[in-house]
């Protein structure tokens, strides 16, 4: 069967949940063989083979942490030719993209982002794409080259799959323009405890009618009292009150749980486009006429302040 | 010294209309207000504050790819503050995918001359986010990319970019791709001297013979990717919705728990 590269996407050797996925996709298609490149690569071996890799070609080197995206660029072209794949597969985050992108350049091959599904199809892989802010859904596929497709989180069910997963040293020379772009500082970002916002099965998110960052405590709280992340509106990151990196939409990030509820959230397309793809949505909303119910399965017109806490106290008491 | 900044900005279709594929499975443009994709008017933005901050000579050129229409996007860079504009238009064009879409951006920002590149993060209709990647792929120039602040100085382009995992600081030097986030700082709005200055700025045309491209190497039949389907998105069966008179809370935590969310 045909051999398939998944990119594995992992922090010093915790591999994360989207290149498990990748790993269930990459099974319809051919044999998954993971490329996992920097520090603690070698540590990934045992949860990559568990789901699927027959081999695992690892590189540690301290270029892909000193230098911004083409060292990776240039061991996947190593493994590239090392392996001759039927596919490539990159977990779709900003960087995922990125390297995509280059490898499919120097590949003389086509470039597939933002999968919501895949399966194998007669002349090669067929990616499904959600596109203008979920409105509609496309079919497409490579026509030249090998098929380089980045696949976003939460497309696919995690599937354990014992393989050999043998792990392989890949042998990598970086290229003239893999130190061209130094990372100078890096400031690890805090962890809150609270699941990944793209990964995470229930994201709870607040907006403009949170009215305050101290306010989004109890935002927080109804989250954690599901085991959610929170996510917030650009309107509620842009006030201050919610950092960035938690912000939903077309230029947050881009989340498909099996719940997303909105609090004090009108629903504008760009947030929308990142969220339209919950299984289950939720809104609370005091204005009946905001576009966020038009989505909703549930929504509550009310004032966010009575029927949140309301909400948290409700499912505290149902699990006990 | 100067310093010769592109901005490629594009032209899509509004966000907010009723957007849709035509029947060669393209985006139908017709059917819909087109205008400067708003992720690149924060390009534009970083490029005049680069300029103003400068103590070099530094020209503004906005580089487009696309239909006739595609000058408004000019345009509105041109009234922002931007000194010339090129379009790059050829019916050959149409259809073309990401992979074409760089080859021809590259093409023309290598004729039109360049020290540093500047693009937004992402298009608001293909939302890919890789052109930047890309072109600097293609040029051969390292990329400095999703910055969320950047700055010039001495023949080095510094940024900062808040990933996932870590915020980043890069640093590299000209000629250099930059690309930059919303979170870079807001785009300023044409002034009316700004828009009446603008109608007497260049704007180059350019078809591909000028760039030494074949019809083949773009367009739907030089494309790298098929899309074989587009469907409309169902929509979605209309959701219960209660108001709340004291017991949304209580009303939302039933329908939780019933779809065992609870
Ligand atoms: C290029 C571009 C990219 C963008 N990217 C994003 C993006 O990634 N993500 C994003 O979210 N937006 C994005 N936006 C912004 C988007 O257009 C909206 O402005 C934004 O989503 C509005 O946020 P909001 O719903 O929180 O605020 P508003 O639209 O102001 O809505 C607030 C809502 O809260 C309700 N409310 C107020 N008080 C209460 C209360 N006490 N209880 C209950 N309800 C209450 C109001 O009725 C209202 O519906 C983008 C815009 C552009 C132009
Ligand atoms: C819904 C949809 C899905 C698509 N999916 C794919 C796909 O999977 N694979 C594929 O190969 N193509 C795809 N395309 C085609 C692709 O969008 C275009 O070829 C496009 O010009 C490049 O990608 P982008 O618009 O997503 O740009 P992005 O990579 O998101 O754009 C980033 C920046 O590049 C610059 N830029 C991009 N295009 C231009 C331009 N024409 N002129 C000037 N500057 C520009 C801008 O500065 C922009 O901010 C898709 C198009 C649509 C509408």
């Amino acid at each position: 069967m045909a051999e398939v590269l998944v990119y594995v996407d992992h922090v010093d050797g915790a591999v994360r949940k989207p290149t498990l996925e990748l790993l269930t996709l990459a099974r319809r298609i051919g044999e998954p063989v993971a490329v996992a490149l920097g520090n603690g690569a070698g540590d990934t071996a045992a949860v990559l083979a568990e789901h699927g890799a027959v081999k695992v070609l690892t590189h540690e080197a301290a270029e892909y942490a000193d230098y911004l995206v083409v060292p990776k660029v240039d061991a996947l072209q190593a493994a590239h030719e090392a392996v001759s794949p039927a596919a490539v597969l990159v977990p779709s985050s900003a960087e995922g993209k990125e390297i995509a992108a280059r490898l499919a350049l120097r590949l003389g091959s086509g470039i597939i982002t933002d999968a919501v599904d895949l399966e194998a199809g007669d002349e090669g892989p067929v990616a499904t794409q959600s596109v203008f802010a979920a409105s509609f859904t496309t079919k497409s596929r490579v026509s030249k080259g090998t098929p380089v497709i980045t696949v976003k989180p939460n497309s696919a069910a995690v599937e354990a799959a014992p393989a050999a997963g043998a792990v392989e040293a890949l042998s990598v020379s970086f290229s003239a323009q893999a130190t061209g772009t130094k990372v100078t500082g890096r400031t690890p970002r805090e962890s809150t405890g609270r699941p990944e916002l793209t990964e995470a099965a229930i994201v709870v998110s607040g907006g403009r009618g949170v009215n305050g960052a101290e306010n989004f405590a109890i935002i927080e709280a109804l989250a954690d009292s599901l085991g959610a992340a929170v996510g917030a509106s650009r309107a509620a990151v842009d006030a201050g009150w919610y950092p960035h990196t938690n912000q939903v939409g077309q230029t947050g990030k881009s989340v498909s749980p099996q719940l997303y509820i909105a609090n004090g959230i009108s629903g504008a397309i760009q947030h929308r486009a990142g969220m339209q793809t919950s299984k289950t949505i939720v809104a609370v909303n005091k204005d009946a006429e905001a576009p966020i119910f038009d989505l909703v399965d549930y929504g509550v017109v009310g004032d966010l302040f009575d029927v949140v806490p309301a909400l948290t106290e409700e499912i505290k008491t149902r699990k006990g | 010294m100067s310093l010769r900044i592109v901005v490629t900005v594009k032209y899509v279709p509004d966000a907010t209309g009723d957007r849709h594929f035509a029947d060669d499975l393209t985006v139908d443009r017709d059917d819909v207000d087109g205008l400067l994709s708003e992720l690149d008017e924060y390009a534009v933005e970083q490029a005049l504050q680069i300029s103003e901050n400068s103590d070099d000579d530094v020209e503004i050129t906005v580089l487009t790819v696309g239909p006739e229409d595609a000058k408004d996007a000019l345009r509105k860079a041109l009234s922002m503050g931007a000194d010339k504009a090129i379009h790059v238009e050829d019916d050959d064009i149409h259809g073309t995918d990401a992979i074409g879409t760089s080859l021809v951006l590259a093409k023309a920002i290598e004729k039109a001359g360049y020290d540093l590149v500047i693009s937004g993060m992402a298009s608001t209709d293909g939302t890919m986010g890789v052109v930047p990647a890309l072109l600097a792929e293609r040029l051969g120039v390292p990329q400095v990319t999703l910055l969320s602040e950047v700055s010039v100085e001495d023949g080095t382009v510094k940024g900062r970019r808040d990933g996932d995992a870590a915020s980043e600081s890069l640093e590299a030097s000209l000629p250099a791709v930059v690309s930059v986030t919303d979170q870079s700082g807001e785009a300023r709005y044409p002034s009316f001297k700004g828009i009446m200055a603008a109608k007497k700025k260049p704007v180059e045309s350019w078809d591909l013979s000028d760039l030494d491209l074949e019809a083949e190497e773009v367009g739907l039949e030089g494309a790298y990717t098929t899309v074989d389907g587009a469907a409309e998105r169902p929509a979605r069966t209309a959701g219960t919705i209660v108001k709340d008179e004291g017991e949304g809370g209580k009303q939302l935590a039933e329908f939780l728990a019933g779809q065992k969310f609870i």
